[in-house]
């Protein structure tokens, strides 16, 4: 749907309008229909010229605002496709970090559980000899376990140490995905602040043209029962409707009945 | 006891594989979404399901929606292990069948208080 409403854009034109409009009037009261008409043409006239030299303006400035959009994102077009490779490196990366843990702590874990073990069961026998329960050649066999166990602990607590600080040195991912999840909040940033002058320069146009734009009403979606989509880990954990801890989720379970 | 663990993500499959291991559950497979959980499910005696929600192909909770209408699968323990944390979300989890729900992050001892507590109503 089209309409126009000059009047109230530009006052040269509202002047010219209205001292039209008064002339017509006067030539009406005057009796004089036929100039009355040809004012209304005169109307029409400035309308369009108006209309055509506004629209004409806005395109060259519409124009140039895409052409300079389309520079830069000649440049932000590679830039997107970079940030694409960058946020699957992010990916990888975590990825990798992830599985290199894990994997230190399954191989330290059985030798720690090992170690403990082994001196629990050391200790029994060491509690027996302290009790005076245990016959000399038991204790030479005590004695060379426990020298056995007291050198490979030294082996096995260092290796354990090293496995400790390679859990560490697997938290460097965090720095760069860091710095390269940064890059892409600028590139966004950069993009939104364009596209926002485009849909101004845009909107400009559409008032100068009275043009209106029927939005289709957002109806609220009708009542799907449970039939509810997944939206992903929760960033703000005290929006509406948001459970902030596990303790949440068993209280609302447990008063369904859970 | 054999579970079938059902995340997009390896590495989640992979903690929770080992935090299952930890509580003494050794048998457990792996799926990548509700499309491949499902005939292995059909096709093989699991005895407990841990699903994610989000994945590409089926949903955690289109998943749950199958289990409870096949026949042999309706009585399956299911625990949705996931970081949707909407109350409608979990209403919904609930309202479709779920037998326990766990938002990520989470801790090993939730988890093994809410397959404990699957367990003892299951077995109870």
């Amino acid at each position: 749907m089209v309409d126009v409403n000059l009047d109230n854009k530009d006052n040269q034109v509202g002047s010219e309008i209205r001292s039209l409009a008064e002339n017509m009037l006067e030539q009406l009261e005057q009796g004089d229909i036929g100039k009355a008409v040809a004012l209304v043409n005169d109307l029409n006239q400035l309308r369009d010229r108006t209309l055509y030299n506004e629209i004409g303006r806005l395109t060259r400035a519409l124009h140039e605002s895409i052409k300079n959009l389309n520079v830069d994102t000649v440049g932000a077009a590679s830039d997107i496709t970079e940030t694409t490779d960058k946020l699957t490196y992010v990916l990888e990366m975590t990825d990798k970090s992830a599985n290199r843990t894990m994997d230190i702590a399954d191989a330290g874990g059985p030798l720690a559980g090992a170690m403990g073990d082994r001196a629990a069961e050391l200790s029994a026998r060491w509690k027996r000899f302290m009790k005076r329960e245990m016959n000399t050649s038991e204790f030479r066999e005590l004695s060379r376990d426990i020298d056995e166990y007291l050198s490979s602990s030294v082996k096995d607590s260092s290796e354990i140490k090293k496995q400790f600080s390679e859990i560490v040195l697997a938290q460097d991912f965090q720095d760069l995905t860091g710095q390269v999840i940064h890059k892409v909040i600028n590139l966004i940033r950069d993009v939104e602040g364009r596209l926002v002058t485009l849909v101004s320069m845009a909107g400009q146009v559409d008032q100068i043209t009275g043009i209106n734009h029927e939005f289709e009403q957002s109806t609220p979606a009708p009542d799907s029962g449970p039939d509810i989509n997944p939206e992903g880990p929760q960033t703000d954990s005290k929006a509406d409707g948001v459970v902030s801890s596990q303790d949440d989720v068993d209280d609302l379970l447990s008063s369904l009945g859970f | 006891m054999k579970i079938l663990i059902v995340d997009d993500f390896s590495t989640m499959r992979r903690i929770v594989k080992n935090l299952l291991r930890d509580l003494g559950f050794t048998n457990t497979q792996e799926a990548d979404d509700g499309t491949t959980a499902l005939p292995m499910l059909q096709n093989g005696d699991f005895d407990f399901l841990v699903t994610d929600w989000n994945m590409p192909g089926m949903t955690g909770l289109d998943l749950l929606k199958h289990v409870r209408e096949d026949e042999r699968l309706k009585t399956l323990p299911v625990l949705m292990v996931t970081a949707e944390a909407k109350r409608d979300q979990i209403v919904a989890a609930a309202q479709a069948g779920v037998n326990g729900y766990v938002v990520k992050p989470f801790t090993a001892a939730v988890l093994k208080e809410k397959i404990d507590k699957i367990f003892e109503r299951v077995e109870g």
